[in-house]
């Protein structure tokens, strides 16, 4: 073996570990608001809203209009490259609005899914052309961390090998390629809870996934105490008629991430998929509560789960921007007690923060 | 993906993670007493015994039947096969000895290195044929462990992928089948220390092969609450000109082993190599206190870093055997005060305590 050619020098390792070690501070999780064009579209048609640039502003606006309360509970908020470039009705850029609130700015690099010919169904993600020209002017312009999601699916014969190992790849060079810019990877190889799989076979499964990407992050080089992971947590399918309880879930997740996760990894910060806000934050409690030894934050990177209540209550109007701004500052102060294990659950259960969010076969 | 077909019950994996977890408890190590009888021969030489089986079994009957009060540091004994069989003076089997202090037995399984051709004198271990059997047996015999060493070194060319991938794979063929018979595997990957590399050269290596260890072991469905890791600390080749601090060995020990150890595994017990009784207790007692997470046990599995200072007290003579376990008991519970973080050093110590146990390339 070659002598080893030090990818990061000491000071952007030290760089990129501060950068992780903020977002998942203690009681801090990220508000994945990156939505694409596309995804806007189906969130803004459920509240009959037209997708235009201008009202992704207003609503973009809304959720970073927040007042300080987010500031202990939000680490970092996920752009879309569109909102990078979007200011506030007074001219303000939203990156300078969150940086001021002492919150770090990522951004969404992957360019979507692609078939994987000869599989059934299965994709890979791209988005590594010229990405490391395209990290440099991000970091330029105020981001400090990416994301980039895979996606695999459970069924009869799927993920397929192959599927597990070109996605932990590109997983793998897209993380390479972000910390040669000083920028936190953000690592998303995400399940789909679609089909009728009990909770065993998601965590045989996810289990298989997440040793395949470590595995992959370890060939590419990659300085793990400068990355985070997001990851699904081990749920039933969708379509599953066994139901689990938040501990159940919570024990399978955990098990599942001490098996495979590095504890030199600082923070896992789940997505919330199909989940409904409530069910996001109950989880993200209980795993918070499982009696195993967890060596890495547990944390949230919601989207829909931190901000349903919050678009239902918007609904394209001006004048609902406060109560919609307070409905998001809401969640953000619950998944922040979450993600100490310290939420004693809101007790009400129905309005948006209780319907499901599942979407059939969910792309971005 | 098919579906999964469970490799243990769950009956089976309590059994073996109560085994590994009962190894490793309150700053508990191990005895590797299963120097073949070519390895026994080298030490016996080196006090001037011959090499008889009745030698042998004098010199373990010396250390087995050491005062019971010896269990508060010794979890573990590893055996080679003949001393399974072996009694003391009284015919009393010396695992039953062992087990009546609560002490865990174990059995090296490997059947010695064989080269890999095509690469730079790089070897695989032999072992794995007709191994379930052989497990099948030892367990019915007493033993609740088993260890399987691996050899890798530093060189031009060295580990060769092929070499890490192969024995990875060798390593989790034996745990696998380890398991299936009710076996704890102690997985032993070591990067020997012979050659002048320095410190971050060894961290290096160390970390490239406990990935490939961790994701065959993940490939091979192990499971990894029931095992337990034996590797090498990270340290600077024996003809390296610099020299590392025991503050500076830990914490590329610990930084290695934090990017590539999964949570689930409960306990690492490292080898001694070459180190002398008192390097081997202060480096583990600095890897203790090293402020880095540390979410699996950290304690020994020494061989010679045990027995220098017994062998050379015993010289062979049966008159000299309370000198004999007074040495060693004071090893283990030095030892045993390291895996806690409270070794003190005494600055009192033995001349074979302090000599350097390297031998060139060193093999079993």
């Amino acid at each position: 073996m070659p002598h080893s050619y030090p990818a990061l020098s000491a000071e952007q390792k030290k760089e990129l570990s501060d950068i992780a070690l903020r977002i998942v501070a203690p009681g801090k999780g990220i508000l994945a608001a990156d939505e694409s064009v596309g995804s806007m579209a189906k969130r803004l048609s459920q509240i009959g809203v037209e997708n235009t640039e201008e009202n992704r502003r207003l609503y973009r606006q809304v959720l970073f209009s927040a007042d300080d309360r987010v500031k202990k509970c939000i680490g970092g908020v996920i752009f879309f490259h569109e909102t990078l470039y979007q200011k506030d009705d007074n001219g303000v850029p939203f990156v300078r609005t969150i940086q001021d609130k002492g919150i770090v700015v990522g951004i969404k690099v992957d360019k979507g899914v692609v078939p994987l010919a000869g599989t059934d169904g299965e994709t890979t993600t791209q988005g590594l052309d010229g990405l490391s020209e395209r990290c440099a002017q991000y970091k330029k312009d105020g981001a400090d961390f990416a994301k980039w999601r895979c996606v695999l699916k459970i069924s009869e014969r799927t993920p397929s090998a192959l599927a597990i190992l070109e996605n932990a790849n590109v997983l793998a060079r897209y993380a390479s390629i972000c910390q040669q810019n000083g920028i936190v990877p953000i690592v998303e190889p995400e399940i789909l809870p679609d089909g009728d799989h009990d909770l065993k076979r998601c965590q045989y499964v996810t289990e298989k996934v997440l040793a395949a990407v470590y595995k992959a992050l370890s060939d590419h080089h990659v300085y793990l105490e400068g990355t985070l992971l997001k990851p699904n947590m081990v749920t039933p399918g969708h379509a599953c008629p066994i139901k689990y309880s938040p501990e159940e879930i919570a024990m399978a997740t955990v098990t599942a991430l001490r098996r495979t996760v590095p504890p030199a990894v600082p923070g896992v910060t789940f997505l919330s998929g199909g989940q409904s806000e409530e069910e996001a934050s109950l989880n993200l409690n209980a795993i918070n509560r499982c009696p195993l030894p967890r060596p890495w934050a547990l944390t949230f990177s919601y989207g829909r789960a931190l901000q349903a209540s919050a678009l239902n209550a918007w609904r394209g109007q001006k004048d609902n921007a406060g109560a919609a701004t307070e409905e998001f500052i809401k969640r953000a102060e619950v998944n922040g007690l979450a993600a100490q294990g310290k939420y004693e659950g809101s007790g009400e259960d129905g309005g948006a923060a209780a319907q499901s969010l599942y979407i059939a076969n969910h792309a971005y | 993906m098919a579906h999964r077909f469970p490799a243990l019950t769950p009956e089976q994996k309590k059994e073996l993670s109560e085994i590994a977890q009962r190894i490793v408890a309150n700053g508990k190590g191990i005895l590797a007493a299963d120097e073949s009888v070519g390895t026994m021969g080298n030490r016996l030489q080196r006090i001037k015994v011959e090499n008889t089986e009745e030698n042998r079994r004098q010199f373990r009957e010396i250390l087995f039947t050491v005062d019971s009060s010896v269990n508060k540091s010794i979890g573990g004994v590893i055996l080679f096969h003949e001393t399974l069989y072996q009694k003391d003076s009284q015919g009393n089997l010396f695992r039953n000895i062992l087990k009546e202090k609560g002490i865990v037995v174990g059995i090296k399984l490997d059947q010695g290195s064989a080269p890999l051709a095509g690469t730079n004198k790089e070897t695989t271990i032999q072992g794995l044929d007709g191994l379930s059997q052989r497990c099948a047996q030892y367990k019915k015999d007493g033993c609740d462990f088993g260890k399987w060493r691996a050899v890798l070194r530093i060189a031009d060319q060295c580990p060769s992928s092929l070499a890490i991938q192969e024995n990875a794979n060798a390593l989790a063929r034996y745990a696998s089948i380890c398991q299936q018979n009710g076996l704890v595997p102690i997985v032993e990957p070591e990067v020997i220390p012979d050659g002048d590399h320095d410190l971050e050269h060894c961290q290096y290596v160390t970390e490239k092969v406990l990935a490939a260890v961790y994701k065959a072991l993940n490939d091979h469905h192990v499971y990894l609450e029931g095992t337990l890791l034996k590797p090498n600390m990270v340290t600077a080749g024996h003809a390296c000109t610099k020299k590392y601090t025991p503050e500076q060995v830990a914490m590329a020990t610990v930084t290695a082993l934090h990017r590539t150890v999964p949570a689930a595994v409960p306990g690492i017990c490292f080898l001694s190599g070459g180190m002398s009784e008192e390097d081997a207790t202060l480096n583990l007692n600095a890897i203790n206190l090293c402020p880095l997470p540390k979410p699996w046990k950290l304690s020994f599995s020494y061989g010679r870093a045990l027995q220098a200072s017994a062998l050379a007290a015993w010289a062979g003579k049966a008159a000299n055997k309370k000198a004999t376990q007074e040495a060693f008991m004071k090893r283990a519970v030095a030892n045993s005060e390291a895996a806690k973080g409270k070794y003190v050093h005494t600055g009192s110590s033995s001349a074979a305590s302090t000599q350097s146990l390297f031998t060139a390339s060193y093999t079993y």
